[in-house]
C-alpha cells in the first residue's frame, strides 16, 4: 500500500539556518502520528512543508502519491487533501461560524451552498457547537473557536488532518473538549500528524510518536516505549523536563 | 392637571442640570492643570468666536449694494447673495441651470442612499456607474432634446464633483489593483506597481496636472483630442490610485499572517484568498486613512484652477474680479470655504460610523 506522506531526505533551510536536516518519515493511511520536542526543534517547519506554508529545498515530499514541488497544479490538488489547525485558530473573523466553513467548498470545491451549509451544520453537531452557527469567531471561547476551526478543515473532506499545538493557547479547562474532538477523529481513521505535548492524548492515539530536536528526527516509537522507556539521551532529558 | 404639567419639566431639568455639572467636572476640571488649561480655551473660543459672529451676523450687510457694504464693518453677505449662483455653476448657462442642480440632487441622494452598509452590493456599485452616465447626459446634453453644453461652460460646484467623485470611485479599485500587484507573486508586475507608485508619489500634482494638458495630446494617436476635463480627470485619477495603493497595501500588512496561512492551507487561489478573507479585513482597517486621502483628494481637485478649469476654488476667484464687487474676497473665501468643509466634514463623520459598523461585534 502507498503511504499517505512520504519525506525522503527532506532539507530545509531559512537563509543558511539549517532547520530540518535529511527527514525521512513515511505515513501510512489512518496512521496517526505524535510529534513533540523542544522549542525550535523544528516540528511546526516540518508540519508547514507538508501543504507548502514553508517550500522545502531539497529531498522529496509526496502527499498521497503526488509530488509536492512548484508545480501549482499538484500543490492545488495536495492542499484539497490536507487540512490544517493552527495553535491560534486563526478563523476568518469578518465571517459567521457557518461562513467559516462553507466558503472553501463553495469556492473550491464549487459546491452550492445549500449543499455546504448542509454539510457544514452536519459537522457543527459532531463538534457540538451547532447553536453557534450564526455567531462571530469573536463572540467564541478559545476551545469553541479551535473546535471550529477543525470543522472548517473537515468541510474540505481532507484525508490528512495536520495540527499544530492545537491545545497550547488554550485555558486549561478548554482543553479537554477540543481534544475529545480530535480522538473522536482518530477513532475514525482520519490519517493524522499532531504536534503536541499533551501526553495523555498521544498515549490514547498515536501509533507512533517521533522526537524531534535540532531539526532532526531523533528517535521514533509507539507511545508506550517512547514514554516509559526512551532511549535516546536528549528525549529522556527533554521528558524529564516536561514531566517536571 | 396644570400642576403636573409645571412640575414636569423642573423634575426633567435639575437632574440633568447636575448631569452637565457632572460632566464638566468629570472632563474640564478634575485636576488644576485640566481647569487652567479648560479656561484658557474657552477665553480664547470667545475672544475669537466673538468678533468672528460679529463680522459674520450681527454687524453684517445683508441688503444693499457695493457701497452699503463699504460703508458698514460686517460681511457683505449682499456679495454673495449677488455671486453664489455665479459660484457654485461657473459659466453653465442661466436658462439651463436646472440639469446641474437635478445632478448634484441625484448625487447627494444616492449618498444617501449608500450610508446602509447592508445595501452594499453590486447593484450598488452599477447606480453610482449610472450616476456618472446621467451626470455626463445632463451636464452635456445634446441628446433627447436637451440643449448640448460645450465642456469649457462647466464650472463650480459640479466640475469640482466630477473630478472627486470620478476620481474616487476609479482611483480605490485601481489603488486596490496596484496595492496587490505591489504585494503579488509576479516579478514583473511588482516592479511595474511599485516603479508607478513611487513615480507618482515623487512628483507633485501640480506638474502632474500640467503634463496632462500638455503632453497626454502628444501621446494620443492623431485626430484624436481628449478635452481639457478628460486630461486633468484621468491625471487626477493616476495620481489618487497611487496614494490609495499605498493606504491598502498598509491595510494588507496589518491584516494577520495566520489569515493568509489558513485561506492557503484550505486551498483557496490567490484571488479567492484576496477577495474573500483578506482584502474584506484589510479595507476595514484603513478606512479611517483611506477617507483621509479621499478628503485630501476632494480638496486636491481645486489645483484644476492651474489649467484654468473653472472648478469651484475657481469660480470664487472669477467673481471676484467682476469691477463692481471688488475687494470682498474674505465673503467669498469663507462662503467656498463653508462649502468644502460641508463635504469633507461629512465624509470624516461618515468614516467614523463605517469603523464602528464594521467591528464585528464582541472580541475578535
Ligand atoms: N520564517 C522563519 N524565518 C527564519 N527562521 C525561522 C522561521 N520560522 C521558524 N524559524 C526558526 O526555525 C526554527 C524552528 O522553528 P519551528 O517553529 O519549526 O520550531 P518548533 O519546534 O515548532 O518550536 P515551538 O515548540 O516553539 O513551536 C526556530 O529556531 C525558529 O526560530
Ligand atoms: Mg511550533
Amino acid at each position: 500500500m502507498n503511504p499517505m506522506i512520504k519525506l525522503t531526505d527532506m532539507n530545509k533551510w531559512f537563509d543558511d539556518f539549517h532547520v530540518l536536516k535529511n527527514i525521512n518519515l513515511s505515513v501510512g493511511e489512518g496512521e496517526k502520528i505524535v510529534i513533540c520536542g523542544p522549542s525550535g526543534s523544528g516540528k511546526s517547519t516540518l508540519i508547514r512543508c507538508l501543504n507548502r506554508l514553508e517550500a522545502h529545498q531539497n529531498g522529496k515530499i509526496e502527499i498521497n502519491g503526488i509530488p509536492l514541488n512548484d508545480n501549482l497544479k499538484n500543490l492545488q490538488e495536495i492542499r484539497k487533501e490536507v487540512g490544517m489547525v493552527f495553535q491560534h485558530f486563526n478563523l476568518f473573523p469578518h465571517l459567521s461560524i457557518l461562513e467559516n466553513l462553507t466558503l472553501a467548498p463553495q469556492w473550491v470545491h464549487k459546491i452550492p451552498k445549500e449543499e455546504a451549509e448542509e454539510y457544514a451544520m452536519d459537522l457543527l453537531r459532531r463538534v457540538a457547537i451547532s447553536d453557534q452557527a450564526y455567531k462571530y469567531p469573536g463572540q467564541l471561547s478559545g476551545g469553541q473557536q479551535q473546535r471550529v476551526a477543525i470543522a472548517r478543515s473537515l468541510c474540505m473532506k481532507p484525508k490528512i488532518m495536520l495540527f499544530d499545538e492545537p491545545t497550547s493557547a488554550l485555558d486549561p479547562e478548554m482543553v479537554k473538549e477540543v481534544l475529545d474532538v480530535m480522538v473522536d477523529l482518530a477513532k475514525e481513521g482520519m490519517t493524522m500528524l499532531c504536534v503536541t505535548h499533551e501526553m495523555g492524548f498521544a498515549k490514547q492515539v498515536a501509533d507512533r510518536v517521533i522526537f524531534m530536536d535540532e531539526g532532526e528526527i531523533v528517535e521514533e516509537a509507539d507511545p508506550e516505549t517512547f514514554f516509559s522507556n526512551p532511549t535516546h539521551p536528549r528525549s529522556i532529558e527533554f521528558l524529564a523536563q516536561i514531566l517536571h | 392637571m396644570s400642576l403636573k404639567y409645571t412640575k414636569n419639566p423642573e423634575k426633567r431639568s435639575l437632574p440633568m442640570m447636575q448631569g452637565f455639572a457632572k460632566w464638566m467636572k468629570k472632563n474640564l476640571f478634575s485636576t488644576p492643570i485640566n481647569s487652567a488649561i479648560s479656561l484658557i480655551l474657552l477665553g480664547l473660543l470667545v475672544k475669537l468666536l466673538g468678533p468672528f459672529l460679529n463680522w459674520l451676523v450681527f454687524n453684517a450687510t445683508w441688503e444693499g449694494t457695493a457701497q452699503t457694504c463699504r460703508h458698514n464693518d460686517g460681511a457683505c453677505l449682499v456679495f454673495i447673495k449677488e455671486k453664489f449662483i455665479f459660484i457654485l455653476y461657473g459659466f453653465y448657462p442661466r436658462e439651463l441651470l436646472w440639469r446641474p442642480t437635478l445632478a448634484i440632487a441625484f448625487f447627494i441622494g444616492l449618498c444617501f442612499y449608500s450610508r446602509e452598509i447592508s445595501r452594499w452590493n453590486k447593484r450598488l456599485l452599477s447606480y453610482w456607474l449610472i450616476l456618472i452616465l446621467i451626470w455626463a447626459f445632463l451636464l452635456k446634453g445634446g441628446l433627447f432634446g436637451l440643449e448640448s453644453v460645450s465642456l469649457d461652460k462647466w464650472g463650480g460646484l459640479p466640475l469640482t464633483l466630477i473630478l472627486a467623485v470620478i476620481g474616487i470611485i476609479f482611483s480605490y479599485p485601481l489603488g486596490i489593483l496596484l496595492a496587490l500587484g505591489r504585494t503579488g507573486y509576479l516579478p514583473l508586475v511588482r516592479s511595474f506597481c511599485l516603479g508607478y507608485i513611487e513615480l507618482i508619489r515623487g512628483v507633485p500634482m501640480i506638474s502632474l496636472l500640467f503634463m496632462a494638458s500638455v503632453m497626454f495630446p502628444l501621446f494620443l494617436p492623431d485626430g484624436l483630442v481628449l478635452p481639457k476635463l478628460m486630461r486633468a480627470q484621468i491625471a487626477i485619477i493616476m495620481f489618487m490610485s497611487a496614494y490609495m495603493a499605498e493606504v491598502v497595501r498598509g491595510g494588507l500588512a496589518a491584516v494577520d499572517k495566520g489569515q493568509y496561512e489558513a485561506a492557503d492551507a484550505l486551498g483557496l487561489s490567490y484571488w479567492q484568498k484576496m477577495l474573500k478573507v483578506i482584502l474584506p479585513q484589510a479595507l476595514k482597517i484603513v478606512i479611517p486613512p483611506t477617507v483621509n486621502t479621499a478628503i485630501g483628494m476632494f480638496k486636491d481637485t481645486s489645483l484644476v484652477l492651474i489649467i484654468a478649469l473653472s472648478d469651484l476654488l475657481m469660480t470664487t476667484k472669477t467673481s471676484l474680479k467682476d469691477p463692481k464687487w471688488l475687494g470682498f474676497s474674505v465673503e467669498a473665501y469663507v462662503f467656498v470655504a463653508l462649502i468644502y468643509f460641508i463635504f469633507c466634514f461629512s465624509m470624516s463623520r461618515y468614516s467614523k460610523r463605517l469603523e464602528k459598523e464594521f467591528s464585528y461585534g464582541g472580541r475578535s
